[in-house]
């Protein structure tokens, strides 16, 4: 609190602020917030895109699949079931709060798969 | 163009029309009204930036402060979501949250056009997002990149069930990521046109109840437009994450 004690220069601020972050940036290893935060009218649509969204993906690989290789009904009906169940596992994702990751596991339950 | 819709239609709005028209072979690459915008978007940011940078002070007046302000937003939101191996990707991510915010932006003023309410705009850019994390990820970690389809924990003999199951999710990314975008704009856009035709069909008695509406509607989409340009960037963050850290 002395008054003719010399201010420091901003240099040595900056250089203070830049180790300061460095500091921060390496304690976390950015896991910040998982996703937007969303009202409930977001969160409703949000949930309805991806459960659509998988099963559109599902039935376009099947009919894919059905003209690639002439099995004609066969490709649509299954893959309309794996992207129901991805709609369904995307919906899960999305409500638990973890984005939409892919192969995420919570590292609550189970803690092995640091790699 | 089969059906285009009427010119009082809600829906006119999204007509593409070409404005110069070029024809290379079969292909249509006219410079349409949804081009013009994307310039104006581009220019715009580039004016914003650029501009507010010129003097740089210490103490940002107030175009130099909103300049640094979406710089930080941006900056902030990379390294909260991917730590600080995101910092080279902080390009690419900046550059698609202020083409999208001004798109969204641009497309509030009367008698503009929004480029973002087309699913081919929102789907090129969700699968650049897509296309371009993958390669991230499949540069840092090889062919190890592809046991992200494989989830941990799960008896073998179901793998043959789970592994398409996470490769559809993974791919269903791009597809929901371009129809939030595109889907909210659009039926934002709509409704304000919806309410401004009642505004002229009940006249000057009745018509202003639709435009008390329509006001509260355009402070809402700007909300939305703000929220859509973050919920697009944040979710590239979130899959540059997974593609860089492989959970």
């Amino acid at each position: 609190m002395t008054e003719n004690e010399k201010p420091p220069s901003l240099s040595d601020l900056d250089a203070r602020l830049r180790r300061a972050r460095r500091r921060e940036a390496d304690e976390e290893p950015g896991k910040g917030p998982a996703g937007p935060p969303l009202s409930g009218i977001g969160l409703a649509f949000r949930v309805g895109v991806e459960l659509v969204a998988a099963m559109a993906v599902g039935v376009g690989i099947g009919l894919l699949v059905d003209r690639w290789l002439g099995t004609k009904p066969w490709g649509m009906a299954i893959f309309f079931l794996l992207g129901s169940a991805a709609g369904v596992l995307n919906v899960y994702r999305a409500v638990s709060g973890i984005g939409s990751a892919v192969g995420y596991r919570n590292p609550r339950d189970g803690g092995t798969d640091k790699e | 163009m089969a059906a285009a819709p009427p010119e009082d239609s809600p829906l006119h709005q999204f007509v593409i029309q070409p404005l110069v028209p070029i024809h290379v072979g079969n292909a249509d690459l006219s410079f349409t009204n949804s081009s013009l915008f994307m310039v104006v978007a581009i220019t715009l940011v580039t004016l914003f930036l650029t501009l507010g940078m010129r003097r740089q002070n210490l103490v940002p007046g107030r175009w130099q402060s909103m300049a640094e302000m979406s710089y930080e937003f941006v900056a902030g939101m990379v390294r909260d979501n991917v730590g600080s191996a995101g910092r080279k990707y902080f390009p690419f991510v900046f550059t698609l949250f202020m083409f999208v915010l001004f798109g969204n932006l641009l497309g509030l003023l009367p008698y503009s056009f929004t480029f973002t309410s087309h699913i081919a705009v929102t789907a090129a850019l969700a699968v650049t997002v897509i296309v371009g994390v993958t390669l991230v990820g499949i540069a840092t970690h090889g062919l190890h990149f592809f046991s992200f389809f494989v989830p941990k924990g799960v008896p073998v003999a179901l793998l043959p069930l789970m592994i398409p199951i996470e490769v559809i999710s993974y791919l269903s990314r791009p597809v929901s990521l371009s129809i939030r975008l595109f889907a909210n704009m659009m039926a934002g856009h709509t409704m304000l046109k919806v309410f401004a035709g009642f505004v002229v069909l009940l006249g000057f008695l009745g018509g202003w109840a639709p435009l008390a509406m329509d006001v509260a509607l355009t402070a809402f989409e700007l909300l939305v437009a703000f929220l859509q340009a973050y919920v697009f960037t944040v979710l590239t963050c979130i899959y540059l994450n997974d593609a860089i850290h492989l959970h």
